[in-house]
């Protein structure tokens, strides 16, 4: 208990120096102003997000190899965690698009990949929403999770090579922008602010799926006397 | 009825376990039946019968222990797994009684499929109504199909859950001797079962499980009578 | 070879089991006829734009309505629990599914190979052309639908309000495909055709990876 409080703690603590670090540390950026800020969050935020997934996936392929509940409780936790992170870049992209490029959504091809990837995990908790039994509930939502974490390359191959076809503004500047040594310092801080925030909501909400999972065994058992 | 080409078989069931989302329908379960034994399962509804009976055809994955058929063939049709018969039919509405039949003897490797749909269909007295769809069949006439699904790949255990539900007396009369004669061919019979009756009367062991664990045997010295109407416990 | 046998009498079931009734080809093929018709009064394009709209409307039709098509595929073994009997009777559960999606798939085919000339009429584009190519593409990609479907199909089958679950399932799964396979047919039907080999590459990758990985979980799909 004591460990999951400094965890949140030094989460916390860490997030509160990136966006100080984002703000007055790195420099301003010469093109777009004060809006780039944001791309401190906005990747910081990807990256985590994208870890939480690859972790959900771990915990399908575990589950449906071991069979073990704790299994299934990392993966809905990471599973929620990350789709969090990828509603803040999705929410992030736009309100730095609108400013940088006059329109709020470009169909560039990564925040094009992210929506199709938080759509993917949406139905992933819906699909655990809808199966009651528990056992039941957590193959078939670790088999989908599996399909869905294999497509996430095709997914972004597919979109990158169809914008390729139809070119479109890149959101948060394409593959070769360099930055600036300061910038990449207070860039690397907030990703590991991200990380350290998402480790931090996962084991927070593995413990809470865990306590929920035995509540409902009791329930279950109460109700079979 | 039908002639047995296969080494009597029996199971063992060696402490089966199965969890639905933490509650268990089966607790470690431990049974041997021998080859040739007539075993009725009996048990109010809940008791586990029907999750035994799924684990006992491979349907239902226990949770822990182990299911074994000693004097199984590995040689023979369909891997020598049991025959399975429930409330549904497992047949296929939209097709024939021939083709169900033909369908699951040629999926099973069971030679010249077609002469043993026919035979089948005779066996069971279905062979006027072979060329109709199962949907149109009667409750005894589904029951009849579903048995000779059962039977297509001539197994050595056969397994059925409430063979009496939803049967008139010519229809239990029916199936007593029905189960009679595979009994008696060498096929293993477990059945569940509620109340005495024909069917009951062929038992050659009761066994009552309660809560997923069983609670009385006739092999351990209970009654038959007392296991059949839950009394034995 | 056991699994060749039993996909091929599964097969044979599945195609016997829908000629007889025909309803799903005939409901699929109003339902991409009624989308392609909706789609025009919705859009009202312009020749030009029909080149340019037309095959990605297509393909979208043909998603909806195989997201509709795959729903009974396993739905139909519940009825009189046929899912128990086929897995007793086969001795690998894969060929279950390798039947199925390739009645799928001939199915989709089938349906697609019949709008292929109300399409050209309503969107006044020429496909005898390019047609080799093009039914490369709708093969490709009624195959990979017809793979992740079909295994979707099954998870589905055990959820609750699967006639809306399938389709939130099946759709943003199938995001690659869609965006692949309009690609291509666009660039196949423009005024100056291009094969873009790598389009087409990509969806015999992504039907090798799925089907992959159906052959490697399918069993667990199945289970109880």
């Amino acid at each position: 208990m004591a460990k999951r409080i400094i965890l949140g703690a030094v989460a916390v603590l860490l997030v509160i120096a990136a966006a100080y670090g984002s703000f007055y540390i790195a420099p301003e950026e010469r093109t777009m102003g004060v809006v780039q800020r944001i791309f401190y969050f906005h990747v910081g935020s990807a990256w985590a997000g994208m870890d939480a997934f690859f972790l959900c996936f771990i915990g399908n392929l575990l589950y449906v190899w071991r069979r073990d509940q704790k299994y299934d409780w990392l993966s809905v936790a990471s599973a929620e965690v990350g789709l969090a992170l990828m509603t803040v870049v999705l929410i992030t992209g736009p309100i730095w698009a609108k400013p940088a490029w006059g329109i709020y959504w470009t169909w560039d091809a990564r925040l094009t990949s992210t929506f199709v990837l938080w759509l993917l995990y949406v139905s992933y908790l819906l699909l655990r929403s809808l199966v009651e039994e528990p056992d039941r509930r957590a193959l078939l939502s670790a088999l989908f999770g599996i399909f869905a974490f294999l497509d996430v390359p095709l997914v972004y191959f597919s979109i990158r090579w169809w914008r390729t076809q139809h070119p479109a503004p890149v959101i948060m500047g394409g593959p070769g922008s360099g930055l600036d040594p300061t910038m990449s310092k207070v860039f690397f801080f907030s990703v590991l602010a991200m990380h350290v925030l998402m480790a931090f909501l996962i084991v927070e909400r593995y413990s809470l799926e865990k306590m929920k999972s035995e509540v409902d065994i009791l329930q279950r058992e109460a109700e079979a006397q | 009825m039908t002639s047995l080409t296969l080494p009597p078989t029996g199971l063992l069931f060696e402490n089966i376990d199965k969890r639905f989302g933490g509650l268990f329908a089966l607790r470690r379960v431990s049974l041997e039946i021998s080859p040739g034994e007539c075993v009725v399962l009996a048990g109010r509804n809940g008791s586990g019968k029907t999750t035994l009976l799924r684990v006992a055809a491979r349907i239902v994955r226990p949770t822990a222990g182990k299911l074994s058929f000693p004097g199984a063939s590995a040689e023979a049709s369909g891997n020598g797994r049991p025959g399975y018969v429930a409330h549904s039919t497992m047949v296929y509405d939209e097709l024939s009684a021939e083709e169900n039949l033909v369908l699951f003897a040629k999926l099973q490797d069971v030679p010249q499929p077609a002469a043993r749909a026919e035979e089948l269909l005779r066996e069971v007295g279905l062979y006027d109504r072979r060329a109709s769809l199962v949907r149109t069949f009667s409750r005894g006439m589904r029951q009849r199909i579903a048995i000779a699904r059962a039977l297509v790949h001539r197994p050595s255990v056969l397994l059925f859950d409430e063979p009496a539900t939803g049967l008139d007396p010519l229809g239990i009369s029916w199936l007593a001797k029905a189960l009679g004669e595979i009994n008696r061919a060498g096929c293993t019979v477990v059945m569940s079962l509620h109340g005495e009756s024909e069917i009951s009367a062929l038992a050659t062991r009761a066994v009552q499980l309660d809560a997923g664990s069983v609670v009385a045997d006739t092999k351990s010295g209970a009654s038959l009578h007392s296991i059949l109407t839950f009394g034995g416990a | 070879m056991s699994l060749l046998s039993n996909t091929a009498t599964l097969l044979g079931k599945e195609l016997r089991t829908e000629f007889r009734s025909r309803e799903l080809l005939t409901t699929t093929v109003v339902f991409i006829l009624v989308v392609l018709i909706l789609f025009s009064f919705a859009i009202s394009p312009t020749t030009e734009e029909s080149r340019e709209f037309g095959p990605g409307l297509l393909w979208l039709a043909i998603l909806f309505a195989a997201s509709l098509m795959l729903q009974p595929c396993f739905l139909r073994e519940q009825t009189n629990d046929t899912l128990s009997s086929l897995r007793l009777a086969v001795s690998d559960p894969f060929a279950i599914f390798l039947a199925k999606l390739i009645a799928n798939t001939l199915f989709l085919l089938v349906t697609e190979i019949l709008m292929l000339p109300l399409f050209a009429v309503f969107y006044n584009i020429p496909i005898l052309p390019q047609l080799h190519y093009l039914l490369l593409v709708l093969f490709l990609g009624s195959l990979g639908i017809s793979i992740a479907g079909t295994a979707l199909s099954a998870i589905s089958a055990q959820a609750r309000m699967r006639e809306l679950l399938l389709p939130l399932l099946l759709l943003p799964l199938l995001t690659p495909i869609l965006v692949v396979s309009a690609t291509v047919s666009v660039s196949l039907l423009d005024r100056e055709p291009v094969v873009l080999w790598k389009g087409i590459g990509f969806l015999a990758v992504f039907d090798l990876i799925f089907l992959t990985a159906l052959w490697l979980f399918g069993e667990y799909l199945l289970e109880e």
